[in-house]
């Protein structure tokens, strides 16, 4: 990778502190992400990867209690959820939530119309939408038949994560912040979204992967991968880290940070 | 936005239907003995029958305690305050539409129900139904050259009144029950509907029911009867001006089906619901009974509940010739302080009778909303059949649903099937919708939308967008 290309800033995390219920989950964490890049953020089981996911998406449970959020040159605390996500900021959830009564096809045109709508853009009416669509589902295999079917009502653990990154390739975010989405995924269905990813990756679009395991990062190939430990960003790295943390385990990490640590601060 | 701030907001939105017209009217006394209904069966120039089984019903009326069954709470009702009879002041009884006193088409526009029928547009005839009397009922000539009969109830008295003396109080008896009994001697108007043989009525009939007079209680009746082969489609709407003190509501509705024929009936409800604190509000005690009398007759029952301080209704169905099938698909919403208690009886009679149920319970505020349901197979039923689905949507924590399903079964045939789930407008799935740019208010809609759909697909295409965006009002103002 090519450091010193000049690049558009996307995101900018500095020193972001975040709470739930007056635990202290995300202690200083710094990131820089630029269009085009793919990052990924790995690490332990409560770690604070998902509060991450979450803040950045808006979620109220969590209290950002210092640091600041910079998204393409505006402060993204001070927007409300929708306005983020109308303003390009994606999130793959790690549980895809159910709604019973509403098809995934009408769902997808409220979403798709709402970003529309915030980007001055005309509605779409059912007809071309269905004929865009279809076009978008190629990009994850996805069955029709699922779209008449409720939002994520009795589907498998595949065909929800399918219709999250088809969720994505509809709204054309900017920022896409995946959150464990190969978890609960068999080999076939980690390779179809895999790919689905894949495919919508541009170099005005930026990901974050966050992801408990490497195995995800064999078919989505990192720029930079990222290990969050107890709340903090403690080591960064290329796509042979991810590599290193598979063979040596997090507990390498651990060891290291502890005696990292007073230098650092 | 939370769900708790989405939902106490809930509270606070405008009830649309909350003006008064000021209209000179011909009103009772308040007050209720036997001058007051023989004056009410005077003004409506009654024959001797009538007024004979009005007071028989008063006097068993007399005898009667108020029901104390239902899972609602209100103070007494002094049944000696009320006005039972009230009518907009009219030089004359109006040949036409053009006849009409101008302030009531008004409020008709204002309504959303334009009576002048060259402005609509669409195929619906309208009954009106203002206070205690039927103020205009259009398209009446263009169906009669179909035999088709669409008029005010004592109008029906007057010109069939063969039809009216076999059929009123066949399915639902005056001595049924406290409000019925109230309603036999008291009624006032409503709609009559007669199908004739194998006629298929063209349009959906409606009527529209405004109470406006203070202090006043609308006690209408509607008869329906399909005669074999026919089928008809009808639409009921409700509103009222918005006042501090409680008016009653108690009408009574029966429907008959002879042989194949069917009667679709679906109420959107939208009474004044009271304010925020649970002052004013129309107390809506009805009775609706359908008598599925024929072979393979059908009777539908759709109602959206929005309305009204106390809801206390179960439209019901007789199924007595074989293969008759019975339905009832219920949307209620409760906010506020509002309470409704509603459901259905099915009872099965003939034989290979189906029935089907379908309640969607919607509580917020401190609303309180009960479902209560009887399906009964009685011994000669063989092979009926049921299917029972009873849903409950909380929005906040301190509203309330109960399920109160009662199940009787006489024929060991018969084949049941109950469903039941609670659930919660969860912040998960505000949150999801938001995260893909979708507004609270927007996907508050659209959640509670979904979960009624099964009901309101059954409604007719308009009245299920009427009743789509009075959900979206009732939850208007909900994102602050």
């Amino acid at each position: 990778m090519i450091m010193q290309q000049q690049k558009t800033s996307m995101l900018e995390i500095r020193d972001l502190h975040a709470n739930v219920e007056d635990r202290e989950i995300l202690k200083g964490v710094n990131l820089v992400v630029n269009a085009g890049e793919v990052h990924s953020i790995m690490g332990p089981n409560g770690s604070g990867k998902s509060t991450l996911a979450q803040v950045l998406a808006g979620r109220d449970t969590y209290q950002v209690t210092r640091g600041e959020i910079i998204y393409r040159g505006r402060n993204l605390l001070d927007m409300s959820p929708e306005e983020r996500a109308c303003e390009g900021v994606f999130l793959a959830f790690q549980y895809p939530v159910e709604i019973p009564g509403v098809s995934t096809q009408y769902f997808l045109r409220a979403a798709l119309n709402a970003v529309r709508w915030h980007r001055d853009e005309e509605e779409l009416d059912a007809i071309d939408f269905l004929k865009f669509l279809k076009q978008r589902m190629q990009i994850v295999e996805m069955d029709e038949g699922l779209l008449t079917r409720a939002v994520n009502e009795g589907f498998s653990g595949g065909e929800k994560k399918r219709n999250e990154v088809l969720q994505m390739a509809v709204l054309e975010p900017k920022l896409a912040i995946m959150d464990e989405t190969d978890s609960g995924l068999d080999i076939d269905a980690l390779r179809i979204v895999a790919d689905g990813v894949n495919q919508l990756r541009s170099d005005e679009r930026a990901f974050i992967v966050i992801t408990h395991y490497q195995r995800l990062l064999d078919y989505i190939v990192p720029d930079f991968v990222h290990v969050l430990v107890d709340g903090r960003i403690v080591k960064s790295g290329d796509k042979t880290l991810a590599h290193e943390l598979e063979e040596r385990g997090y507990s390498w990490i651990e060891q290291q940070t502890v005696t990292e640590q007073p230098v650092a601060s | 936005m939370t769900v708790s701030s989405t939902i106490d907001d809930w509270t606070n939105q405008e009830y649309r239907h909350g003006f008064v017209t000021d209209i000179e009217a011909d009103s009772a006394p308040p007050g209720l003995n036997e001058d007051i209904i023989r004056l009410i069966s005077a003004k409506k120039g009654e024959p001797d029958w009538l007024l004979a089984w009005r007071l028989k019903a008063y006097r068993h009326w007399l005898t009667l305690e108020e029901p104390a069954w239902s899972n609602v709470d209100y103070p007494p009702i002094d049944y000696q305050k009320i006005v039972y009879y009230s009518a907009p002041k009219q030089a004359k009884q109006p040949g036409s539409l053009d006849e009409i006193d101008p302030k009531l088409l008004e409020t008709y526009e204002k309504l959303g129900i334009p009576l002048a029928e060259q402005k609509r547009l669409t195929g619906v005839a309208v009954d009106a139904v203002f206070d205690s009397v039927s103020v205009a009922t259009t398209f009446k000539d263009k169906l009669a050259e179909l035999g088709i009969i669409f008029c005010p109830f004592s109008e029906a008295v007057q010109d069939h009144p063969d039809l009216v003396r076999k059929y009123l109080g066949s399915v639902v008896p005056y001595s049924d029950n406290y409000f019925v009994t109230l309603n036999s001697a008291v009624f006032t108007d409503g709609s009559f509907v007669y199908i004739p043989k194998g006629v298929q009525c063209p349009m959906d009939l409606s009527t529209y029911f405004r109470i406006n007079a203070a202090s006043t209680g609308q006690f209408e009746r509607t008869l329906i009867i399909a005669d074999e082969g026919a089928h008809v489609s009808y639409l009921e709407g409700c509103t009222a001006p918005m006042r501090d003190e409680n008016q009653l509501h108690a009408a009574v509705v029966e429907l008959v089906a002879l042989d194949d024929a069917g009667i679709k009936y679906s109420t959107i409800q939208n009474w004044y619901p009271g304010d925020a604190d649970g002052k004013g509000g129309i107390y809506n005690f009805v009775t609706k009974r359908g008598k599925c009398l024929g072979r393979n007759s059908h009777i539908s029952w759709t109602q959206v509940e929005t309305g009204s301080a106390i809801t206390w209704k179960y439209p019901s169905c007789l199924l007595i010739g074989d293969n008759s099938v019975g339905e009832f698909y219920s949307v209620a919403l409760t906010k506020g302080r509002q309470q409704a208690d509603t459901g259905t009886k099915m009872i099965h009679i003939g034989r290979n009778t189906r029935s089907t149920i379908v309640s969607k319970g919607i509580s917020a505020g401190y609303g309180q909303n009960t479902y209560r349901g009887l399906v009964k197979i009685n011994k000669g039923a063989a092979n009926a059949r049921n299917y029972t689905q009873c849903d409950s949507m909380l929005l906040g924590d301190k509203c309330g649903a109960h399920t109160f399903p009662y199940i009787e079964v006489q024929n060991n045939t018969a084949k049941m099937e109950h469903e039941a789930t609670t659930s919660k407008i969860g912040e998960d799935q505000l949150f999801y919708c938001n995260q893909r740019g979708i507004k609270t208010e927007d996907a508050v809609n659209m959640i509670v939308n979904g979960f009624c759909k099964e009901v309101f697909r059954e409604l007719p295409m308009e009245f299920a967008v009427e009743a789509q965006k009075l959900l979206e009002v009732s939850l208007e103002g909900s994102v602050g």
